[in-house]
């Protein structure tokens, strides 16, 4: 049976379940309370802290020399033991992949290197005649251990191979030119969860859904509801509107508290809209696993420890939590962190590869997830 | 059949083993009112919830203002207005908005609902209670605001499971006089209950319901003077041998 939904039920739902918010104190604690708690507390936390941790950093380079110095310079980057290097022949493809976390850093070592290095030999006291030359250095503004670490290793593998391991330091013909985007090398570790803050809110939507509607089961609204020519199609729009509304305000708040705890998120409309967008999608999401909980659960308790099952794999593998391994990318909330890492932090472009890849996988999950949670609710989460 | 009446044949329910409904026929005319009486677990609110489209019965149909409750619920739902047993409702609303609120699942228009909140909080004497959240309501206040929440689409046939349980006398005696205008609108009423004299006060007829099984079913007059007796209670004990609760 195909029926036209009627607004003024959904409204009359969307109305119900926003009064609940405001009223309920428990879900009020849950949806908007908690996220503003946790990010203050982060923030406070972590907002001025320094982190060391020993990894290897993946290089790309683009070497536009190809001379015995450059190749020589090179060599010492690998042998290096933190350092591994990606060759690339295009800037730009280098620079897409910076963007989207695959590399660390770029290098480019310019035409003129190797030119440059036997200059200064044949004269190495008269800095008159040397031949000047400049190597790009762009690195992951993403990653405060990165933007730090990393300028000064490189510049010392170029002191070495300039003079051999007993370096001096003195005048040299090659130095690394400014880092674009200096700033970067202010992130903080709160910069870096932060991307991982805005899913984290969303994710608890899954225990609000599975408890509201079990509660409403258990108490028999839900029957009640049923008695009168309310469609599920109804309920569950109404409901889901009232959960995207109360997500979007999440993300707001975790927004604005984020950025009074010294986020930078920038004054870009557009990357800001697509992050609301991209955290909507993953309330949306959460929503449909709210709503299989609530038809698995036989009870408000069951809800409770079902919705878990949910909550913990997202809240580890995919926000703020530091795992490197292909099991995060089983979760949602991966693909949104991980987005908004590249487009708050590394500065990635919307259009980029990973940021549109990451959007279309989440796109697919959420109707997967939602058109699951709406069948499998429509057929057992009513009735128990 | 008149247009809202309602016609049980044949009905029969069973939750596995048990026979919770056997064999139930039985007529309901057009603005009656209509009560099943019987005891705890005789089978009243399965009845009910089968005739309302909850339950789905094992055989026989329910046919509920012309429409068959199986296939037409949806129809159906347009024309009852159903007060369970075990009130429902919204305790973080107050219970003018959980009024309001069932009134626009039933897509009243919005003036009309508020005229009719009005009339029916004043009818029940929920006036002012109606402000606050009904979390915080009594058990009497309960019952009654989900007796308007029931009735707030002004039905043309209304189900009322136990509707007086747990008021007070005065409250009670109100809500009769509640069900007795509706019938003079000319609604349709099926209630159940357990109280003799509700049954015998309030209901044009009664069918007497134990153990699943239509036992008899007159008007309360008729039952008394068929079996010599004094009250419906009477009534009960010569049938079944037993009292109806004690
Ligand atoms: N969902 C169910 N599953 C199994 N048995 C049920 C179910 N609902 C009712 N029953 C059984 O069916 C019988 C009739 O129950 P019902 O609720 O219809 O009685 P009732 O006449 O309304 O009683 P009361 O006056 O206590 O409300 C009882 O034995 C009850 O245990
Ligand atoms: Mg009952």
């Amino acid at each position: 049976m195909v029926k036209k939904m009627k607004i003024q039920r959904i409204n009359a739902i969307v109305k119900k379940e926003m009064k609940k918010l405001t009223r309920v104190p428990a879900t009020l604690f849950m949806a908007l309370l908690f996220p503003l708690v946790l990010t203050g507390a982060f923030g406070l936390a972590f907002g001025g802290g320094n982190i060391a941790v020993d990894t290897t950093y993946t290089i790309g380079i683009i070497d536009l020399d190809n001379s015995a110095w450059s190749n020589l310079f090179i060599g010492n980057l690998s042998a290096s033991n933190v350092i591994s290097n990606q060759f690339y022949e295009s800037n730009d493809t280098a620079q897409a992949d910076l963007a989207q976390g695959k590399v660390d850093a770029v290098i480019i070592i310019p035409d003129k290197f190797g030119a440059s290095i036997d200059s200064y030999w044949l004269n190495p006291l008269n800095a008159s005649t040397w031949e000047n030359t400049t190597i790009n250095l762009y690195v992951d503004l993403g990653s405060l251990i990165v933007s730090n670490a990393l300028p000064p290793l490189i510049q010392q593998i170029l002191l070495t191979t300039l003079y051999g391991e007993q370096a001096l330091s003195i005048s040299q013909p090659v130095t690394i030119g400014n880092l674009s985007g200096v700033q970067a090398s202010h992130n903080t570790q709160f910069d870096i969860m932060a991307p991982g803050m805005f899913a984290f809110a969303a994710i608890f939507l899954v225990l609000i859904v599975a408890e509201g509607f079990t509660e409403e089961r258990t108490t028999g609204i839900l029957r009640r509801i049923q008695l009168t020519p309310t469609t599920p199609a109804e309920v569950i729009t109404g409901s889901t509107i009232a959960h995207m509304i109360t997500g979007i305000l999440q993300t707001a708040i975790v927004f604005f508290a984020a950025g009074f705890m010294g986020f930078n998120i920038g004054t870009d409309a557009i990357r800001i809209l697509f992050a609301f967008i991209l955290v909507s999608l993953l309330v949306l999401c959460n929503v449909g696993f709210g709503l299989i909980t609530a038809s698995l659960a036989k009870s408000l308790g069951s809800a409770t420890g079902i919705s878990f099952i949910f909550i913990l794999p997202q809240m580890f593998f995919g926000t703020f939590v530091p795992i490197t391994s292909d099991i995060t990318k089983l979760v949602p909330s991966y693909y949104v962190t991980e987005t908004l890492t590249s487009i708050f932090l590394r500065d990635a472009a919307l259009t980029s590869e990973v940021v549109l890849y990451n959007f279309v996988i989440m796109i697919g999950y959420c109707v997967v997830v939602i058109i699951g949670g709406i069948v499998l609710f429509a057929k057992f989460g009513r009735e128990k | 059949m008149k247009e809202n009446g309602i016609k049980v044949v044949n009905l029969l329910k069973k939750f596995d083993d048990l026979i919770a409904v056997n064999d139930l026929s039985f007529e309901v005319k057009s603005g009656e009112i209509f009560g099943l009486l019987g005891p705890n677990g005789a089978g009243k609110s399965t009845t009910i919830n089968i005739m309302t489209g909850l339950l789905h019965q094992t055989s026989g149909t329910a046919v509920i203002g012309g429409y068959d409750i199986k296939n037409k619920a949806h129809k159906v739902r347009e024309l009852i207005g159903v007060c369970p047993q075990e009130p429902a409702f919204y305790p973080y609303l107050t219970g003018r908005e959980n009024v309001e609120f069932f009134g626009n699942l039933h897509g009243m228009p919005k003036k009309f609902l508020k005229q009719r909140t009005d009339e029916l909080l004043e009818m029940v004497g929920l006036v002012e209670g109606a402000t606050r959240q009904a979390g915080k309501y009594s058990g009497g206040m309960i019952r009654r605001i989900s007796l308007v929440m029931a009735l707030i689409n002004d039905p043309k046939i209304a189900f009322l499971d136990e509707p007086t349980v747990a008021m007070d006398v005065q409250s009670r005696r109100a809500t009769w006089d509640f069900i007795k205008k509706l019938k003079t609108q000319g609604k349709t009423v099926i209630l159940t209950t357990h109280y003799i004299e509700e049954a015998e006060s309030l209901c044009d007829r009664v069918g007497i319901i134990d153990r699943g099984t239509l036992l008899a079913l007159d008007t309360p007059r008729a039952l008394m003077k068929e079996h010599g007796a004094k009250d419906l209670e009477e009534v009960f004990i010569k049938i079944t041998g037993r009292k109806i609760r004690e």
